[in-house]
């Protein structure tokens, strides 16, 4: 336990800062410690974790990209017209479909990037604008709502009646969102690829120099990145039932916030699974406690805001002040 | 002609022939696809809605020439509107005077400048990430914007607001002289003052500036709130154009004024950039806005054209710089 807090003082922080909030909401409102707040929270934020497990990797080799949202509607609605091309699909060809897809649009990026030495904040800046663009062009904004049953029926993993006769439910998103987390620890942690994404990050010309092939990791982060905004939009579509061009629009900047929150930074070489999880569950236990408090839902992305510029500051100020301590002792 | 060249490049900065001579292709192209393009009434329309982009463009350089970002432009912009609006509403809305809009735009300023410093403070004292900070900033002005206004207009101001955002002075639109203004003092800030010269050594080597005796945390301070005030003008400016507030208000600007600042030039890692060919750059995307407009694209479609346009712009100046490269190897 002492190594856990040693190893990962953000995430240790931040669970303190989660069970602290948790505490103070159970007390102040009734609805919030139930099992079915749980899972619902747990339901609605299962795609916001896909993509920021994507989005870690991203990180973790020192990029950025805020394309993700987008990209994943693009798959969607590219996703409709293929199911429909191939007669219906099912879910492992809609997995396959949805990821292989995301992962030519992490391509684009990470070519552009790779190719041409444009920093990646401008070129997802670009590929944002051109996705989202050409996406509302070209289907001048159409919802779709003609999809797939195998797509749109709902999959229950798990569902319990409560006392007061209200249900608790998971459904299949929170079991890819599983899925989709253990396998980006085990490529992060666990394969050589992992540990040269870190070393890619925190010294980019440093790993060159060691031997490592840096467009090949360009090309892992932004195609594991495009890889889950692919699922987490499929998953979206099953959880909305409707594809929607500008429905996914914007959440990349809350996903983005819950990913630094969860210790991850930019400039690389730094963040974990667990911190990714944990920072999604802060901007979401947030909101819903404010939700539930009552607090106008206007206030919600101030409160937030506020939130992530305190977090960077604190994780900021205490590396500052450590790094002086031990210069001190010397 | 040789020496005229290398004056112009050396007193303005690199680039500036090149993108005359764009301006001209541009410029000839779109007359020639479109008859209304060569009215005077298109270039009047080009003259009015320049100077809010260029006002945010303006407020992005300083901070990208530092090697930053300022995510938080537009945002800043919409709250000083806001700032501006309430106080115009509190001295009775259409009927406030010149002087509540004097005192409104001083607290505009008071507030952009306030926002920017509090970016200015968190990264320069506790070493944040520029992007990060500025998002965490942009989250929270739209917040608070949409907080205040329920996300809903607000309008109804008294009517010599109309002579700012519309109005002539000599035959210029008063919007176009604010702006050039604005640029020229952008332009004298950077190249002839010790804050100038310093966001430059900070750009380029943030840890050499240090240690050769610039106080960077205090440049970067100044350099975000100065940003937070070029902001606050494009607010106000914003207010008397458009006669109401939305938070929101020039979302879609964000990208152009990135655009705007590499396709002029500026280096992407910070250190290098110029606002002469960085004002040349806008008066090109304004053309190429205001052609594409008349040639009847879309919003969207534009979007995706400024999307791919910043790809393009990119990749020349990569192979522009690969050019160079491969010719300095060959003397």
């Amino acid at each position: 336990m002492r190594n856990f807090i040693r190893a990962y003082p953000t995430e240790t922080r931040l669970f303190v800062v989660l069970l602290a909030i948790c505490l103070f909401l159970s007390l102040a409102s009734d609805s919030f410690f139930t099992l079915g707040n749980f899972t619902s929270l747990l339901n609605n934020n299962a795609v916001n974790v896909i993509w920021a497990v994507g989005l870690l990797v991203v990180l973790i080799a020192g990029g950025i990209d805020i394309s993700f949202a987008v990209a994943a509607s693009v798959v969607q609605y590219i996703c409709v017209y293929v199911f429909e091309a191939i007669g219906g699909g099912n879910w492992l060809i809609g997995l396959l479909v949805a990821g292989g897809l995301g992962i030519g649009l992490g391509f684009i990026n990470a070519a552009l990037i790779y190719r041409f030495r444009i920093i990646s904040i401008v070129v997802t800046i670009a590929t944002f604008n051109a996705f989202f663009g050409l996406l509302m062009f070209i289907t001048s904004g159409r919802y779709l709502y003609n999809l797939p049953d195998w797509w749109t029926d709902r999959i229950t993993l798990f569902e319990i009646q409560s006392a007061d006769g209200t249900w608790a439910e998971l459904i299949l998103p929170v079991a890819v969102m599983v899925a989709a987390m253990f396998a980006t620890w085990f490529l992060i942690h666990h394969t050589t690829t992992g540990r040269q994404l870190y070393a890619f990050g925190d010294n980019p010309e440093g790993a060159r120099r060691a031997g490592i092939n840096i467009a090949l990791m360009q090309f892992i982060a932004f195609g594991w990145m495009g890889m889950m905004a692919g699922i987490g939009g499929l998953m979206q579509a099953n959880i909305v039932q409707e594809v929607v061009p500008n429905a996914l629009i914007g959440r990349e900047l809350d996903v983005l916030a819950a990913v630094v929150l969860g210790g991850a930074r930019l400039g690389g070489g730094r963040g974990s699974v667990l911190g990714c999880f944990l920072g999604v569950l802060l901007v979401a236990v947030t909101q819903n406690g404010l939700n539930l408090l009552g607090v106008s839902p206007f206030a919600f992305k101030m409160v937030v805001g506020v939130i992530i510029l305190i977090a960077i500051s604190m994780s900021n100020l205490k590396l500052a002040k450590f790094a002086k301590a031990t210069r001190g002792s010397h | 002609m040789a020496t005229l060249y290398s004056k112009l490049d050396k007193e303005f900065g690199a680039g500036v022939i090149g993108l005359v001579g764009f301006l001209c292709v541009v410029l000839v192209a779109f007359s020639i696809a479109s008859p209304q393009f060569l009215t005077a009434a298109n270039f009047n329309s080009i003259a009015f809605q320049l100077p809010e982009l260029g006002l945010l463009t303006l407020a992005m350089l300083m901070p990208i020439v530092s090697g930053g970002f300022n995510l938080a432009i537009i945002y800043t912009a919409n709250i000083c509107g806001l700032t501006l609006a309430w106080v115009l509403m509190q001295y009775g809305g259409v009927d406030a005077g010149m002087p509540a809009f004097l005192l409104g735009s001083a607290a505009a300023i008071v507030v952009g400048a306030l926002a920017g410093c509090i970016m200015g403070l968190v990264i320069a004292y506790i070493g944040a990430h520029p992007i990060l900070v500025s998002l965490a900033m942009m989250i929270f002005l739209r917040g608070l914007g949409e907080f205040l206004t329920k996300g809903g207009d607000i309008s109804g101001f008294p009517d010599f607001l109309h002579g700012v955002g519309h109005g002539y002075i000599m035959g210029i639109p008063v919007p176009l002289m604010l702006f050039f203004v604005a640029a020229i003092v952008w332009h004298v800030l950077l190249t002839r003052t010790r804050h100038g010269f310093s966001v430059f050594m900070i750009g380029s080597n943030i840890r050499a500036a240090n240690y050769s005796g610039i106080h960077t945390k205090r440049t970067l301070t100044l350099i975000y709130t100065l940003s937070g005030v070029m902001c606050a003008l494009a607010g106000i400016l914003m207010l008397t154009r458009f006669n109401s507030v939305r938070v929101g208000h020039g979302e879609a600007l964000l990208l152009v004024t990135v655009l705007a600042c590499f396709l002029g030039g500026v280096d992407p890692f910070g250190g290098f950039g110029r606002v002469v060919p960085v004002v040349l750059a806008l008066i090109i995307l304004q053309v190429l806005s205001s052609g594409l407009n008349l040639m009847g694209a879309n919003q969207h479609l534009a979007t995706a054209v400024w999307g791919l346009f910043l790809i393009a712009v990119m990749i020349l100046r990569w192979m522009a710089a690969a050019y160079r490269n491969s010719n300095q190897k060959k003397e």
